[in-house]
Order: structure tokens, then C-alpha cells, then sequence
């Protein structure tokens, strides 16, 4: 494929088939599709199996020419998996178990009945069957970086040119000027998904003009998705890596690059082979290499593993990571746009960001403006997770509220518990409370409340979440993975860290919550990079609205969520017990004994535990029938 | 993690080290090539010894100080052998606030080893990691590639009998 025309020609026939999976005019080879999420939710929870049974039973029932399986990347809604669609209806089967597989095959597949007990419950109303877009999870979306997951097979090329793939790339080398290109995306207002929200536009004109002499430049692509929580950069990477190879080589063009490399987590096996698929196609359909389209434009991308350090995803320590050395960050400026890869100019974008980039050339910037709030642009995609029924994958506009996006799209909290707090930005921003539901989500409104955008994590806590023992894990993992470059944050987090174990051990006082305060702000200040800068943030901010819990576990001693273990009391109410004796039978520390007092309306005296034993396992608790058991 | 057992002693085969020194040929002039060809000597080795650092800087003129820095950098390295079965808990922050804390304790416990440590039989190694992108299914372990999901701290036993 080394002309346009030949694109359009592969692109024209592609869309005919891809058009059985969007309600348009189809001509496909097949009567159905059957589409099977491969991403890393749905391939945990069993999709190969299902793929593989499907494939049994097709070839057993003589389907194999007539249904198309097609293993596609992630639909967002992770919670439900393994996930199945069947395309014309678009019927939507959910925790799909092989045992149920004959039986679709039969009346779906064969007789054209969905077999509604199997379908996702949202999408079932009385006798009729509602399509996907119609329910509450994606009603509410804008798919832009994710609107090939979960439609085409990302192993498959022509599927991704299918949809508009490529034509942008096309475009912008047949009739574009490097400085419009650029202007386009300036004007489009985009900012980086990967949490400080920097004006990619303004970043690429900087790398192009900075060295006007510079005989070599990179582009590079952080798919090192560090923030623990946050996986929509793999999701597109699993489900749609043509997208990034497309934006990469668009960077290329517009800057003045011949060579792109994506540093990728290794922890990401199933991102890392279909992008390794995704680059070899692209070479050999001449969309990568040297005179890409006969326009004389050469560009090629690598890839690099990623080894496990949260520190990489700050700039400079990535590209000192993709060097070879120790990923430590250095002092900017020089900023990379003038000295970044080997010492050369270098533009770095994360995932998500390069995927808006396409659509944004083939809709115009104006396009990407209109959505979104003044500031932030376009859209956002958002990982729920934690307390939240639909946990999974969101891309909404910018400027959705927080209460839209937990109460509607995900379905609220499970359980009938009551909200806490919802932590956005990973271990670099902060916990909003319920105080906050309403206010619109963007990079600005974020920081203002104290949290920040970060690549787009979005925890969700109950009242069974201690705000004193999150921070605390965050700052755990801040210790860890700090480089040790500088003292701020190498020994600075390290004695916030010991600050906040003595809080939750019941050994705090008032000065300590003093005295954090002030660590964090001299942290925050001085520090050399991004993950010094941001370390406190959780601290700062679970200080700013969660204070009272703090205030129990120093002047009372206790735990108001019942999380940290030192500071628990187990009791028997005595009152409740039927005195079975279940509990001290399961207790392991033999803390439990009988009573000489039964109390009114039970007949054997009731159990009590001694304070001095116990070593607050909870196994007591978890054996009562009674719940005369309870942790204070 | 360098203070976790480390009793076994090298045995590496000259097949490894043929298989290791044909990939430091082929890739020897790459720009930045120290990192994927420690990566390389992990998946043959299953580990980097200090006998394996030296393979690999006789071999690349590159320093084993500058070798051994970039090892201990990175949490991917491993100075010391693994078991038979990695057990990893994932004490991300989605799997965390759903209790996978309490499953990395009771697994601490129960195997009598901390993170990054192997048991004497070198049956299991145990570690924590961040995020493996299913939180969906929070809490979450993984056993090689065998991946448990919606977990509570009484699945534990009958998971580990599986493997032992």
C-alpha cells in the first residue's frame, strides 16, 4: 500500500464490513460479528476460553462462514467481563460463562432469539432490548481516544483503516505544512492526558523551532502508565495501537523527526505484543519507513520496555530510562523540546493524547474546541475503580462533574455504603470530598480543590476507607519510588511516611500533624522533579478535608472507618450473643472465654474477649451470625 | 528488597550463556541497549547474579558499577532467584481500598515470607506489585499467569493448595 489511492480503495471495502458493527450501510461478508473483548480485564476473567468455545461450536454447527469472531480490545465496562457483543442487533452479553455459549449459539446465532437471562440486565427492558448506547454507562460518553476499542480487531490493519485510519496521516503529508499541522493542534486546544495538561501544540513548536539547526530529533511516547489504578493507556495500546503508530508519525512530520520511540510498561504483555503486531503491519504496508506515501517523509518507531519505576513517567527520567541508564530525572530547563533523547530535540506526549490527534486533523480544530470547558479542552477518558459498581474504562467531555460520572455512569457505590471521597491524579494528587461533587472536572478546577488530573485514575472511597490510612499507602509508595536523586524527597517522604505510621498506631500528637504540614510544603517546594513536587498532595489534602479523622486517631485513639488495626477494640455485646461459642472456636489467639451471664431471652451465657489476648485478627467477626461482634 | 534470602547458589549452563552472549552480539551497537539486554538475561536466567552482571559487561564494555546501578534501579530486576510460582499481589490503588492489604498480610503469613523473599523450598516467591489494569476484578493476585480475581482473604488457602 504505497499510495493514497490504494488506502482509499483497502478503506472503501473495510467499511462496508466495519458497518455491520456501527448500524450503517453494511455489505459484509458475514450475516453477524461476533465481537469478544481480548483487553486484560476480560482475558483475567476468561475471554480466551469463550473464544475458544465459540470457535468449537462454530465449527460443529457449520457457522465458520457465516459469523465472524472477532477479538477486539477493551468496551469500557471491565466489571461485566468476559464481555461478547453480537453485530447487526448489537446485543450485549455480559460475565459471559462457556457453559452458556451452546446456548446462544443455538437461539441466537441459529434461531435469532438473544437469550435474555445472558444479556447485560441495563439493556433488558421488559420485552424489549435497548442498545448499548442507550444505557447509563455510555450513554453519557464521547468516545474519541477509545472510539476504535472495542469495535475493530487491533491485529488487523485494515480494520483500523476501515475506520478512517491512516487518511489523517495522509493528509496532513499530501497537504499539510508542518507549521499548520502544528497550528491545528495548538488551536484545537489540546492538553497532555499525562497529568500536568501542558499545551501539546506548544510543545511540538517548540521542538521544531528551538534548534532551528538540529540535524536529528525524537519523538517519543510515554506508555509507562505508572499511576497504580489508571489504565487507559493500555487500553488503547491493547485495543487500537494503530491510532498511536498514526499520531507519532504525524508528530514526526510536524516537528522534523525520522525516528519515534514508545517506552511501554512490561508489566502490559498483551500491549506490548499487539503493538509489536501493530508496528510490523505498518512497515509492511509502507506506513512506516522511508517515503512514507511517496512524499519522501521517512519515519520508524521502537519500542522500549519500561522496568518497573513510577519515577520514568516523569520526562527526563524517561528519556535517561530509554538511554540505558538508572531513570533518574535531571534539572530543566534545558527542557527536552531543546536537549531531551540523546541530547537532541525531543517531543514527549502520552498515550491518550496522541489519540485525539487524528480525529482533531480530520475534524478540524474547531471541533475538538467545541467540547469540553474553556480552559480543557476535548475530552477525557477516566479508569473507575474502587467502591463503584460499573467499574472500567469512561471518556467523557471535559467538564462533567464528578457526582455524573460516580453516580450515573458508574452506578454509584455498592453495598448502600455512603461516599467518602474520590481520589483522582494516583499518588500525585489528592481526595475530593462529597463537598465537591458538583464542581465541573478539568486540569484547573482539580488543582484548585487541591487533587489534580494526573493520567486520569478515579478511585472511589466508602465510609470503610480510612482517609489516614490512604494517605499512608500513597506515601508508602512515594518512599519506594522515589529515585534517591534528591534529599527533599528521598528523605523527606520517608519522614512523612514515619509521621503518618505513628498516627495510625495511635502514637501521634498534635504537633506531628504540625509538623507534616510543614515537611509538605518544603517537599512540594523543593524537590527536583514532578514526583517530589506532587508526593504531598494526598497528605495535603485527606489534612485539608478529612482533618477530624486525623484528630481521632491522635487525641482519641481511635479509628473512625475501623481500618487501623492498632487502634481497634473488639467487643462482645453481650446482649446480642446467643453464647454458640463459634468465636472461640475460630479464635487463634485463645482470647475468647464464657460468661457466668445470659442475657434476657438466650439460653447459654454470652462470650466476652480479653483486651490483653486478642491480636484484633477480626476472625471473630467474620464468624458471628449474629453480629454481636463489632470494632470500635 | 536486598535484604530478602538469597541461598541458592549460580548454576547457570553454558546454553544460557550462549543464548545470552549471541543476543548481546546482535544488539551490542544499539543505542541504549543495556536495558533490553538485561531484560533478555532475566527471562534466560530467570534472575541477574552478579556472575550474569559480569557475563554482561565483559561482553558490552559497559562498567558493572553502571550495570549493577541499573539493576538495583528498577523493580522488574531481580538480584536473587525466583520460585517455582511468583505469587504477586496487586496492592495498586484500586485493589487496595477493596482489601488486597489484608490478602499480602495473610500470604505473608502464611508462606512465612515477605515481599521479594522465596520460601526455603523454592517453591513460591512472593511480591507486590502495582497495578496489573484489572480493577476490575479488584482485589487481585496473580500466580504466574493465572490470574484471581474478586478475592477475599478466605480464597487464599485453596488458591495456594492449587500450586503446592
Amino acid at each position: 500500500m504505497k499510495t493514497l489511492k490504494e488506502l482509499r480503495t483497502v478503506r472503501k471495502m473495510m467499511e462496508g464490513e466495519l458497518a455491520l458493527r456501527t448500524h450503517g450501510n453494511a455489505h459484509s461478508k458475514y450475516e453477524k460479528h461476533v465481537l469478544v473483548c481480548g483487553g486484560t480485564g476480560c482475558t483475567s476473567s476468561g475471554s480466551p476460553k469463550v473464544i475458544e468455545k465459540l470457535e468449537q461450536e462454530f465449527e460443529a454447527k457449520g457457522l465458520t462462514d457465516k459469523i465472524q469472531i472477532v477479538k477486539t480490545g477493551c468496551f469500557g465496562l471491565c466489571e461485566l467481563g468476559p464481555i461478547m457483543i453480537v453485530y447487526p442487533e448489537g446485543t450485549f452479553y455480559s460475565r459471559v460463562n462457556i457453559d452458556e455459549i451452546p446456548r446462544i449459539v443455538d437461539e441466537h446465532l441459529i434461531g435469532g432469539n438473544p437469550v435474555k437471562e445472558f444479556l447485560y440486565s441495563e439493556t433488558v427492558e421488559g420485552d424489549n432490548i435497548k442498545a448499548l448506547d442507550e444505557t447509563p454507562f455510555y450513554s453519557k460518553q464521547k468516545r474519541i481516544a477509545l472510539r476504535n476499542c472495542g469495535v475493530i480487531n487491533p491485529e488487523d490493519i485494515n480494520e483500523y483503516i476501515g475506520r478512517d485510519g491512516y487518511k489523517a496521516l495522509g493528509e496532513v503529508l499530501t497537504e499539510m505544512t508542518p507549521e499548520e499541522v502544528i497550528q491545528t493542534i495548538l488551536d484545537s486546544g489540546l492538553r497532555g492526558r499525562g497529568g500536568a495538561g501542558f499545551p501539546t501544540g506548544m510543545k511540538w513548536r517548540l521542538a521544531r523551532t528551538i534548534v532551528p539547526d538540529a540535524d536529528i530529533k525524537y519523538v517519543c511516547c510515554n506508555a509507562d502508565e505508572g499511576d497504580p489504578g489508571a489504565f487507559m493507556d493500555r487500553s488503547v495500546l491493547e485495543g487500537d495501537p494503530h491510532v498511536l503508530i498514526e499520531a507519532m508519525t504525524i508528530a514526526g512530520y510536524a516537528i522534523g523527526a525520522s525516528q519515534g520511540y514508545v517506552y511501554v510498561r512490561a508489566e502490559y504483555p498483551i500491549a506490548v505484543e499487539r503493538l509489536t503486531i501493530a508496528i510490523k503491519q505498518a512497515r509492511e504496508a509502507g506506513m512506516l519507513g522511508n517515503d512514507i506515501f511517496g512524499t519522501g517523509f521517512n519515519f520508524d518507531i521502537d519500542l522500549r520496555l519500561g522496568a518497573g519505576a513510577f519515577v520514568c513517567g516523569e520526562e527526563t527520567a524517561l528519556m535517561t530510562s530509554i538511554e540505558g541508564n538508572r531513570g533518574e530525572p535531571r534539572p530543566r530547563p534545558p527542557f527536552p523540546a531543546e536537549k531531551g533523547l540523546y541530547q537532541k530535540p525531543s517531543v514527549l506526549n502520552n498515550v491518550e493524547t496522541y489519540a485525539n490527534i487524528p480525529q482533531i486533523i480530520l475534524n478540524g480544530a474547531k471541533w475538538f474546541a467545541s467540547m469540553g470547558t474553556e480552559k480543557s479542552k476535548g475530552t477525557k477518558v477516566f479508569a473507575l475503580g474502587g467502591k463503584i459498581h460499573n467499574t472500567g474504562l469512561v471518556e467523557v467531555p471535559m467538564g462533567t462533574t464528578l457526582r455524573e460520572v460516580i453516580e450515573e455512569i458508574g452506578g454509584g457505590i455498592p453495598n448502600g455504603k455512603k461516599f467518602k471521597a474520590a481520589q483522582t491524579g494516583g499518588p500525585s494528587g489528592g481526595c475530593i470530598p462529597a463537598e465537591h461533587f458538583d464542581i465541573p472536572i478539568d486540569f484547573d478546577n482539580l488543582i484548585g480543590i487541591g487533587s489534580m488530573m494526573g493520567s486520569g485514575g478515579l478511585i472511589v472511597m466508602d465510609e470503610d476507607n480510612c482517609m489516614v490510612d490512604i494517605a499512608k499507602f500513597f506515601l508508602e509508595f512515594t518512599v519506594d519510588e522515589s529515585c534517591g536523586k534528591c534529599s527533599p524527597c528521598r528523605i523527606g517522604t520517608k519522614r512523612m511516611y514515619e509521621i503518618l505510621d505513628k498516627i495510625t498506631k495511635g502514637k501521634g500528637t498534635m504537633e506531628d500533624l504540625d509538623k507534616l504540614e510543614e515537611l509538605c510544603y518544603h517537599i512540594k517546594s523543593n524537590s527536583l522533579c514532578g514526583l517530589g513536587q506532587t508526593a504531598p498532595n494526598p497528605v495535603l489534602s485527606t489534612l485539608r478535608y478529612f482533618r477530624d479523622e486525623y484528630i481521632a486517631h491522635v487525641v482519641e485513639k481511635r479509628c473512625p472507618a475501623g481500618v487501623c488495626k492498632d487502634l481497634l477494640h473488639f467487643e462482645v455485646i453481650k446482649d446480642k450473643c446467643f453464647g454458640c461459642g463459634l468465636c472461640a472456636r475460630h479464635c487463634p489467639a485463645d482470647a475468647i472465654t464464657q460468661t457466668d451471664y445470659t442475657a434476657p431471652g438466650k439460653k447459654k451465657p454470652a462470650y466476652q474477649i480479653d483486651k490483653e489476648k486478642c491480636i484484633k485478627c477480626g476472625a471473630c467477626i467474620g464468624t458471628c451470625k449474629f453480629k454481636a461482634i463489632i470494632n470500635k | 528488597m536486598d535484604t530478602a534470602k538469597n541461598s541458592v547458589a549460580f548454576s547457570g549452563t553454558p546454553e544460557q550463556e550462549a543464548q545470552l552472549l549471541e543476543f548481546i552480539k546482535e544488539k551490542k551497537d544499539d543505542k541504549g541497549a543495556l536495558m533490553p539486554i538485561l531484560q533478555k538475561a532475566q527471562a534466560i536466567y530467570g534472575y541477574l547474579p552478579i556472575e550474569v552482571q559480569k557475563i554482561i559487561s565483559d561482553n558490552t564494555g559497559i562498567s558493572l558499577e553502571k550495570i549493577y546501578g541499573v539493576v538495583t534501579f528498577y523493580a522488574q530486576f531481580s538480584l536473587y532467584p525466583k520460585g517455582e510460582h511468583t505469587i504477586s499481589v496487586c496492592l495498586g490503588t484500586a485493589c487496595y481500598v477493596k482489601g488486597s492489604g489484608e490478602i499480602f498480610e495473610k500470604l505473608q503469613e502464611m508462606l512465612g515470607i515477605s515481599d521479594g523473599e522465596c520460601t526455603e523450598d523454592g517453591k513460591f516467591s512472593l511480591e507486590a506489585c502495582r497495578c496489573i489494569g484489572a480493577c476490575g476484578l479488584a482485589p487481585v493476585l496473580t500466580v504466574g499467569e493465572d490470574v484471581y480475581g474478586r478475592l477475599t482473604v478466605e480464597d487464599i488457602d485453596h488458591i495456594i493448595a492449587k500450586y503446592a
